[in-house]
């Protein structure tokens, strides 16, 4: 095994709704290691998108830590969080969530613009993406004249930009036929293959636990168990 | 950081594209408040350059003397207060002055072709000197026929207008005879086109022919004296002044007569224009602010209808100033947009105006200059708008939490 990429320590999340307290998560403890590809498995109401907002530094958590790349994210402010989402983490959205103004090649780019080192050459690395994606001859069509399976390579492609380490896919083919849903993880997996990406796949569709070397089950806002796949 | 909000630019310019019709009433109260304030100045700006033009023609040397309260209206003298060739004389003498001439103004009986009509007629000084330095100052020009001469006595001299059916059904030719107050003049001569209807249908005759028919005796409606050259006007005014109210026999500040100059009568329309213009571009400045509260309605209807790509944009790496720039950018383009189109109307608006002026008034009273610093300021100013309006939600969408906005539908 390679070093961790991601620790989760001891997280609770809490939400107060009035007199009520809503546990989310409570207490997960978790380490993701480098170039790991690894399935967050749960029915809805599980804690998975919560879990998956504290991997993806969008949220932080209510108790306990979390580490990337062995750096407490818990104690950042919003704009130093939005910083390392922009350069460490690529997400993938079940609705692809491209912007409909924007041609592909624009909404590829978009996430190069908050970063500080705009450059020209980030143009050529999004033409190379979208022809890595089979969409070469797409990349000035908007979302709307493109096929959901198109749409969320052009997602793909647009959370590789900035090189991420890491790749956060949120039910990736739950809006896809099965053959593009087919093409989507073929995709993920070769990331995970040729380039050493970490995947960390959140979904409920036990189907796609098959590409995933490691499954974590989440029931109730705790890890119910964790499975070992020797693929 | 500069190609950034270039790109910035990019993205609003899009946004804008995708909601035409919404962008378009937004910008309504922009478009309008623009619109009104370049054209209100621009022609406020061309009556002044016209009144400046006019009155450089008089030539920056005269003086007009003329009795209180009638300095417009010399014909129109209803009170005791006369000036005369008494009046003339004393000018004359006055140090300074080169020359000076009298000439009288009052509504007459005029009948041609069995048609009668009341105009203005002008008496008219014989000495041709004089008389040129009346036309001069009247900016009085012969088209054809020509100007009085020494020994004219029943002869008129015709505004532009009586060349064209106007008043009588048919034109007056060289040659004709009319009637002014039951007597019968000869015409030999008509005026150019000034594009004033009291000059162009005035008629002048000489001034003694005038005293007779009018009955006015020595009495003139107003005298122009030009000035030595060299000389400063404001302190050869200055000693007219001081002559006339020791020959006329009144203190000072109790003056029965004015004398002014080309500066002070331009500066005196200046302002009444100046005090106009500001109250109406008041007015306009309401529609402005009207304006930019439509434009923030529509961006906080925006950022809640981009909640979602809000979130998603911070999950692509957003900080909140980018966000912010974003929708500040955005707001800011709605501005100029209606800046730039308030501007397009404006203009249109005042060069139209012109155009009219000039066909159903005539050429001398409206001069417009379209000014580009004030345009482009004018722009400068719409954008700034935009963005102020902007800020206070472009500040909302910057603070929402990226895992609620994510999951807003």
């Amino acid at each position: 095994m390679t070093k961790p990429i991601i620790e989760i320590k001891d997280v609770w999340k809490t939400y107060t709704m009035g007199d009520n307290i809503l546990h989310v998560l409570k207490g997960v403890n978790l380490t993701i290691h480098k170039k790991e590809f690894i399935a967050i498995l749960g029915p809805s109401g599980s804690g998975k998108s919560t879990l998956m907002n504290q991997i993806g530094v969008l949220d932080i958590p209510t108790r306990g830590k979390v580490l990337l790349d062995g750096h407490d994210i818990s104690t950042l402010d919003e704009s130093e969080l939005a910083k390392i989402r922009g350069q460490k983490i690529g997400f993938i959205f079940q609705q692809f969530n491209l912007i409909p103004t924007l041609s592909a090649l624009e909404n590829v780019l978009l996430p190069t613009l908050f970063q500080d080192d705009s450059k020209e050459e980030q143009k050529e690395r999004a033409m190379m993406l979208l022809t890595r994606m089979g969409l070469a001859d797409r990349t000035h069509h908007k979302p709307s004249e493109l096929s959901g399976g198109q749409q969320q390579r052009v997602a793909i492609a647009r959370a590789l930009i900035n090189d991420p380490d890491i790749i956060l896919a949120d039910e990736p083919t739950g809006n896809l036929d099965s053959a593009s849903g087919k093409d989507v993880m073929k995709m993920l997996t070769d990331l995970h293959h040729n380039e050493g990406k970490t995947i960390i796949l959140v979904t409920h569709d036990t189907h796609l636990i098959n590409y995933s070397k490691r499954t974590i089950y989440l029931k109730d806002g705790e890890i119910e168990k964790i499975t070992n796949h020797n693929r | 950081m500069s190609s950034m909000f270039h790109q910035y630019f990019l993205l609003a310019g899009k946004e804008f594209k995708r909601r035409k019709l919404r962008s378009l009433l937004t910008l309504i109260g922009i478009i309008i408040g623009v619109a009104a304030i370049v054209s209100l100045i621009t022609l406020g700006q061309g009556l002044k350059n016209a009144i400046d033009d006019q009155f450089d023609a008089l030539g920056k040397d005269k003086l007009f003397i003329s009795a209180k309260g009638n300095a417009l209206t010399p014909g129109l003298t209803i009170d005791a207060v006369k000036i005369t060739e008494d009046d003339l004389e004393v000018v004359k003498q006055t140090s300074g002055i080169k020359r000076a001439a009298g000439l009288i103004y009052s509504t007459g009986r005029i009948e041609f072709n069995e048609i009668v009509r009341y105009n203005f007629v002008s008496g008219m000084p014989e000495e041709s000197e004089d008389r040129a330095l009346v036309g001069e100052a009247n900016s009085y020009k012969i088209m054809k026929g020509r100007s009085f001469e020494k020994g004219d006595r029943y002869r008129a001299v015709l505004g532009y207008s009586y060349t064209e059916p106007t008043f009588f059904e048919k034109s007056i030719e060289l040659g004709d005879t009319i009637i002014i107050q039951d007597r019968d003049f000869k015409v030999i001569g008509f005026l150019e086109k000034i594009g004033s209807p009291p000059d162009d249908q005035g008629i002048q005759i000489p001034l003694d022919i005038y005293a007779s028919v009018f009955d006015t005796g020595d009495e003139l409606g107003i005298l122009i004296a030009q000035t030595d050259s060299g000389e400063n006007v404001e302190f050869v005014a200055a000693a007219v002044e001081k002559d006339l109210r020791n020959s006329r026999d009144v203190e000072e500040g109790k003056e029965d007569f004015t004398v002014q100059t080309p500066q002070q009568l331009a500066g005196s329309f200046a302002t009444i224009l100046d005090i106009v213009q500001v109250v109406l571009v008041g007015i306009a400045s309401i529609s402005l602010l009207v304006g930019g509260i439509g434009i923030m309605n529509t961006m906080y209807t925006a950022v809640l209808q981009r909640t979602r790509e809000i979130g998603v944009l911070k999950a692509l790496g957003a900080q909140n100033k980018h966000i912010l720039s974003l929708f500040l950018v955005e707001s800011g383009l709605y501005g100029l947009g209606g800046g730039f189109l308030g501007v397009s109307i404006g203009v249109s608006l005042a060069l139209l105006t012109e155009q009219l002026f000039f066909v159903f008034v005539g050429p001398a009273f409206l001069s417009i200059e379209i000014n580009m610093f004030f345009i482009l300021g004018v722009l400068l100013f719409s954008f700034i708008v935009g963005v102020l309006s902007g800020i206070a939600p472009a500040y909302g969408a910057s603070k929402l939490n990226p895992v609620d906005s994510l999951r807003y539908e």
